[in-house]
């Protein structure tokens, strides 16, 4: 499973190639590899944007207005769930329970989470990540920027993020800082 | 009602830097580790089942007892599941974020008790944050020598490996967390064997144990089991994590005693319902657990007894708040389609069947509805988990798809006038229902 990561840090995505190098390193076949790969919602097969804006829809942020900060997003971005804009700057998608139901409703970019999202905030969002389409998305920054009430509290600032839709952990080696890249 | 703090007491007095290595060792952490590693085998399984503890993952198994059925044959493994997917639920993410020493102290006990040499912590993919609290602490207790060759000066070596999930509900089972770790598809094992620690990961002995079940394992250890069991009053021992959301005016994690009730969790603690409006229903233990009302349940302990006899369980700790305003046709398409999104699909009574019961509510809240709905969704969900009886019946091989009817079941017992309105009305009653909204 980290291999396949490895292959969406390098190409943006899965692509036929990566699966098949992987599929190499581990002495399976590609298709071994694409039936693991299409079990996951993480693993994308298909292109995505350099900002995945993934909305969840799941029952405690659904009770607090979830569905109209999926339309917002989609409205502002013109992107609706499930796709990618045409320049490949913005996907959205909606996503099952993210674990941030204390600060419903919850969005995550690139993995990156912000807690307590109105519709209003989900616009200026998008249209925060069109005009300073930052290298390294932080979450306590976006909490800061559109968030609000969170499911718990956190005094600790993180200087990590993501760069790009994939998850930003260290030994994927996806963890991007200021002044790096 | 008061409780003592056990696994959030250091977040809570320490909030600026609970999470690292040299707080968490002037609160005494690691010393029940290196006590550890002066025990037997058999005295640590003896201490932890004495102490009453109870897995913190959703199934409230006994901890100590789990430990006891490792078979014969090593290497055997411990892999923590961090895989926190139950909707409702986010006590873990914190415990991982703010605390996570008490999480790798427990997860080395746990090691020691079980002879494993290398333990494994599962992280679900989406829980980015936590996956680098966790990792960044695993790297500073590697550099001080508690992991790796001989840790705490020992001759006891222990690898830790944090390893990230990729958005897959269905791997918080852990024989389908088990196949993920192997890098295949996490689909459930078939059973028997029941429990991984005859047969788990690499086809070794394995325990599987829950973020919050390790965090409580220091203090198992530094009360002792009677000290720890009798934390609180009653039968069920030790505090545990709720997670509070919906529509509730202080949602959150609390570190409650076993024992209150319903309505001070969610009146007292919880503030009420916002707004001045009405409670309508409560999930009391995530969502695959069936539904309370208040004309009923308000007033019942909030134990493990208590709930399962009244149907229902604690669960994962995930109590969801819905007032009078929730449509009941909506909250129950959402959970029964998270379920079918989420189901791995090996077993056709939950592919096809979380798949038809979402579809019906669909057409239920579009206005679409027939009268004969209610009975067919019955008719599936009886397919899904026979005679519909509470623990449900399996057809399947996890508890995935009998956990999908739960909410089908608080529309037959206390919602059934709301799905014939549905049907009558040829829409949704709520005028602030958008159902559509999310299709696929």
């Amino acid at each position: 499973m980290p291999l396949l990561y490895l292959a969406m840090t390098q190409d943006g995505y899965l692509t036929d190639e990566g699966m098949e190098e992987v599929a190499r390193w581990c002495g399976i076949t590609p298709a071994q590899v694409f039936a693991v790969a299409s079990f996951y919602t993480m693993y994308k097969r298909e292109p995505v944007g350099r900002f995945l804006i993934s909305c969840c829809t799941s029952i405690s942020c659904m009770l607090l207005g979830s569905d109209e900060v999926l339309h917002a997003i989609e409205d502002a971005s013109g992107v609706p769930h499930g796709e990618t804009d045409p320049e490949g700057l913005v996907s959205v998608e909606h996503a099952e329970c993210i674990g941030a139901c204390g600060g419903a409703p919850a969005v995550q970019v690139n993995y990156e989470l912000i807690e307590g999202v109105t519709p209003e905030k989900a616009r200026e969002l998008v249209d925060w990540l069109r005009a300073a389409r930052p290298e390294v998305l932080k979450g306590d920054e976006m909490q800061q920027l559109f968030g609000s009430r969170r499911s718990f509290d956190w005094a600790i600032r993180e200087d990590e993020g993501a760069v790009g839709p994939y998850p930003a952990f260290g030994p994927l080696g996806t963890v991007g800082r200021e002044g790096e890249s | 009602m008061k409780a003592p703090l056990v696994v959030t007491r250091r977040m809570t007095e320490h909030p600026d830097d609970s999470h690292t290595i040299d707080r968490y060792e002037a609160t005494g952490g690691y010393a029940q580790a290196k006590r550890a590693l002066g025990l037997t085998r058999q005295q640590l399984v003896d201490e932890v089942k004495a102490s009453g503890l109870l897995g913190r993952g959703g199934a409230a198994f006994s901890t100590g007892l789990k430990w006891s059925f490792l078979a014969e044959g090593r290497p055997s493994y411990v892999v923590i599941n961090a895989d926190e997917s139950e909707p409702g639920t986010f006590k873990d993410r914190q415990l991982m974020e703010r605390d996570p020493h008490q999480m790798l102290e427990g997860t080395i006990i746990t090691a020691i008790a079980n002879e494993a040499h290398h333990a494994f912590i599962y992280v679900r993919g989406e829980y980015t944050k936590p996956a680098r609290r966790v990792q960044a602490a695993v790297d500073e207790a590697y550099a001080k020598g508690y992991l790796g060759e001989g840790i705490f000066g020992s001759d006891f070596e222990l690898e830790m490996t944090v390893h990230l999930g990729a958005g897959a509900y269905i791997c918080g089972e852990e024989t389908a967390l088990i196949n993920s770790l192997e890098g295949l598809r996490g689909e459930p094992r078939l059973k028997p064997p029941y429990f991984p620690a005859a047969i788990g990961l690499y086809m070794k002995p394995t325990i599987v144990n829950n973020v919050e079940t390790v965090s409580n394992l220091p203090h198992v250890l530094a009360m002792g089991a009677g000290g720890y069991a009798g934390l609180v009053p009653g039968d069920d021992t030790g505090t545990f994590l709720i997670s509070l959301s919906g529509h509730v005016a202080r949602p959150g994690n609390y570190e409650l005693p076993h024992g209150i009730t319903w309505r001070q969790l969610i009146f007292e603690i919880g503030g009420g319902v916002p707004d001045g409006k009405n409670l309508k229903a409560w999930i009391p233990g995530g969502a695959s657990a069936p539904w309370f009302v208040p004309s009923r349940h308000l007033d019942l302990e909030m134990t493990k007894e208590a709930t399962n006899a009244a149907g229902s369980m604690l669960g994962s700790g995930a109590v969801i708040v819905m007032d009078e305003t929730t449509c009941m046709i909506r909250a129950t398409e959402r959970i029964v389609g998270f379920f079918a999104h989420e189901s791995c699909g090996q077993c056709t009574p939950c592919r096809e069947g979380t798949t038809w019961l979402e579809q019906v509510l669909r057409r239920i809240e579009d206005g679409q509805g027939r009268p004969v709905d209610l009975a067919l969704m019955l008719d599936v969900s009886d397919g899904i988990s026979v005679g519909l009886d509470w623990p449900p019946k399996m057809t399947t091989i996890c508890p995935l798809g009998p956990s999908a009817i739960s909410p089908i079941l608080a529309l037959r017992d206390y919602f059934s006038d709301e799905v014939r309105a549905h049907v009558e009305l040829g829409g949704c009653p709520f005028a602030a229902s958008e159902m559509s909204a999310i299709d696929g």
